[in-house]
């Protein structure tokens, strides 16, 4: 017990618990459903999670401040539409190029919310609501309600999340996953080990004495919509990739999937708390269960139900047994220091 | 003169303003818009929210939010719809949708008040679950075919040219009204929202006046489901999906703060007509829905900006005298 608790937090446990619930889940899904471990129901799952993991990465950074982005289905929308229609009017456009402009597009929509909540001091979850529906109405407007089809994209898009990277153990590692798993690993260093990331924790924490240490709490938040904003920009353009066709509604409700991926992956709504990797594992928990409810076929239409439980279960169980760990955790600590060990006996 | 001026600077001095200037407008625009078939028209096309707006007015100023009021509104209609359909008698089947409707508030209140979840999470997860056992009732289905004294509920007039909806609204604003501002559990709901440890360690008990709160929140929100079904005559499974950031941005506009603690109905009643108006008058001036939300969308974030704007300039200019 000792060296369990010199060695792992109770977030740790927390996501490692989460990881065998997914486990749990693939076996359970696996006796029920025939010719469940391919490589075609891995495809399946990467690629659905590939998205929602993307935008998790940028939500996680926002929640960690003590703020939440509920705007990023609508710049995924906007970013998708206006990427396909300036790479389906220009075909020569290079690949970099339309990635940068739909990554600058959500970025410059992400310092919008940014700056109204960190300077304009507007409480995140207004601002966000209102610039969800504003985002959408702007799309919706610009395009005039027309599509952005397949075949008025170049082959190089349509083809890009079949594009194998490598194949691990018989399963493919795909361009769009690769893209995603990158994403996370980059985010999860960062805030674990660079200055620039601990900051966004010690706002979240407490928002009052990372201002009296001197932090510029005001730009941290605004870095952090930024980025949720930049990173939604990157899942637009992914969200192009996969589906070819998009239409007006492309990215709606999103954010409702991706707050839930992030509550479920154990970060704290108040801020704080959480990791980027437990965002990711969120997001992988969701799309194993709506993938694979769906093969099931007990109908897809059980598959909110279970979700909206799964969130419930996922926040009762931070609040009552993480909470139990910690204070579990901050006993022993004080014991050590009430009890040092004995010094050496005087001859 | 500095009282009148007082008044002018308040919240709802400031959303009765506009409402002129938009009422100005509208007649401007259009003879018919002050003839009593539009004012009842411009209620009755989005009565079901700003009913449920009136409770929500409640569950912010005490400090919390419910997001799930929009899916149980699908979820009692679609109750009701699947009974109806099983051959249930028809003012069984509305019990039964408001019985969903206890049922779904006391599942909100137990997480938030006894186990203190953030209502934000545990309400998400009614928004998306709700409606998922919705789904799971009606599936893709759309049923209607109801008996013609309900579709008769949602349009007929009942007093003079008021539909029924339209008099449960006016009866729940005067309810809503004596119990925030004239009772002692109306105090309790701003103690509460004001400073939850102070509100505990007095004695006040918290988690009966949350419970009770979230209850009448999605007993209504059933009701209201149920009133929208009638005036729809069929009933699907998507059903009022994204009620809720309408509901949410009324309240929110009419000076009610997200914080809890501060607020008052007069607000939200003025932000109500203040929305109906917009809308309307943007309507009748053909611009489009999607505009419509945006317009909104802005306003609700102007509603905070404005005043912190305004009081970061007063404080700048006062730093300036000194």
């Amino acid at each position: 017990m000792r060296w369990l608790q010199r060695h792992v937090r109770p977030e740790q446990i927390r996501e490692l618990s989460l990881l065998l619930l997914i486990v749990v889940a693939i076996l359970i899904f696996g006796s029920q459903i025939e010719g469940y471990y391919t490589s075609r129901t891995f495809n399946r799952v990467a690629s659905s999670v590939a998205i929602i993991t993307v935008v998790a990465v940028g939500q996680t950074l926002v929640v960690l401040t003590r703020n939440i982005d509920l705007s990023v289905g609508s710049i995924v929308g906007c970013t998708a539409y206006f990427a396909g229609a300036r790479i389906a009017a220009d075909h020569a456009m290079s690949p970099l190029l339309l990635v940068l402009v739909a990554v600058a597009l959500g970025a410059a929509m992400g310092a919008i919310n940014g700056a109204l909540v960190a300077w304009g001091r507007v409480p995140s979850i207004i601002v966000t609501l209102g610039s969800l529906a504003i985002y959408r109405g702007i799309l919706i407007d610009y395009s005039g309600a027309r599509t952005v089809t397949t075949d008025s994209l170049p082959a190089w898009l349509v083809d890009l999340p079949r594009w194998n990277l490598a194949t691990l153990g018989g399963l493919d590692i795909r361009a769009l996953f690769a893209l995603a798993l990158a994403m996370v690993i980059i985010f999860q260093v960062a805030t674990s080990y660079l200055n620039v990331g601990r900051r966004f924790y010690a706002i979240g924490s407490n928002p009052d004495a990372a201002h009296l240490m001197g932090l510029p709490t005001k730009r941290i938040v605004f870095t952090a919509f930024l980025l949720s904003g930049a990173l939604s920009g990157l899942a637009g353009f992914m969200t192009l990739a996969r589906f070819g066709n998009i239409t007006v509604e492309a990215g709606r409700g999103l954010e409702l999937q991706v707050v839930a991926a992030v509550v479920v992956g154990g970060v704290n709504i108040f801020g704080g708390s959480g990791t980027v990797m437990g965002a990711m594992l969120g997001g992988v928990m969701i799309g194993t269960l709506e993938q694979s409810l769906y093969r099931l076929q007990i109908s897809e239409f059980w598959r909110d139900a279970v979700l909206g439980l799964l969130i419930l279960l996922a926040v009762a169980s931070d609040a009552v047994i993480l909470h139990r760990l910690r204070a579990l955790w901050a006993r022993t600590e004080l014991k050590l220091i009430a009890k040092p060990p004995p010094l050496e006996a005087e001859p | 003169m500095t009282a009148l001026l007082g008044r002018a600077r308040s919240w709802e001095g400031l959303l009765l303003a506009v409402l002129l200037v938009i009422a100005a407008v509208n007649v401007m625009y259009s003879p018919y818009y002050l003839g009593i078939g539009n004012i009842v028209n411009l209620f009755q096309l989005s009565i079901e929210k700003i009913i449920v707006v009136l409770v929500m007015t409640l569950i912010i100023v005490n400090g919390e939010i419910d997001l799930s009021v929009a899916s149980v509104m699908g979820l009692s209609a679609c109750v009701m719809a699947w009974l109806f359909q099983m051959g249930v008698a028809m003012p069984w089947a509305m019990l039964a949708a408001l019985a969903a409707g206890v049922v779904a508030g006391l599942i909100n209140g137990f997480w938030v008040a006894y186990v203190g979840l953030p209502s934000l999470a545990v309400t998400l997860a009614g928004l998306i679950g709700y409606r998922g056992v919705a789904r799971i009732l009606v599936e893709d289905r759309a049923i209607g075919g109801y008996p013609l004294w309900f579709n008769r509920f949602g349009q007929q007039p009942l007093l003079g040219p008021l539909t029924v909806s339209i008099v449960i609204f006016l009866v729940l604003f005067a309810v809503v009204a004596v119990v925030l501002h004239r009772s002692a559990l109306g105090r309790l709901v701003y103690v509460i929202g004001n400073n939850l440890q102070a509100a505990r360690y007095s004695g006040v008990r918290v988690r009966r006046v949350k419970l009770a709160l979230f209850v009448a929140s999605s007993v209504v929100a059933a009701l209201a489901g149920l009133l929208y079904a009638a005036r729809l005559g069929s009933v699907r499974g998507d059903m009022a999906q994204g009620f809720e950031l309408d509901i949410i941005t009324i309240v929110l506009l009419g000076g009610v703060s997200i914080f809890g603690g501060s607020g008052n109905l007069a607000g939200v009643g003025l932000s109500i007509l203040v929305i109906l108006n917009l809308r309307n008058g943007m309507g009748l001036a053909n611009i489009t829905g999607n505009t419509q939300t945006s317009v909104i969308g802005a306003l609700l974030i102007l509603s905070v900006l404005a005043p912190n704007m305004a009081q970061a300039i007063e404080s700048k200019l006062k730093g300036r005298e000194t």
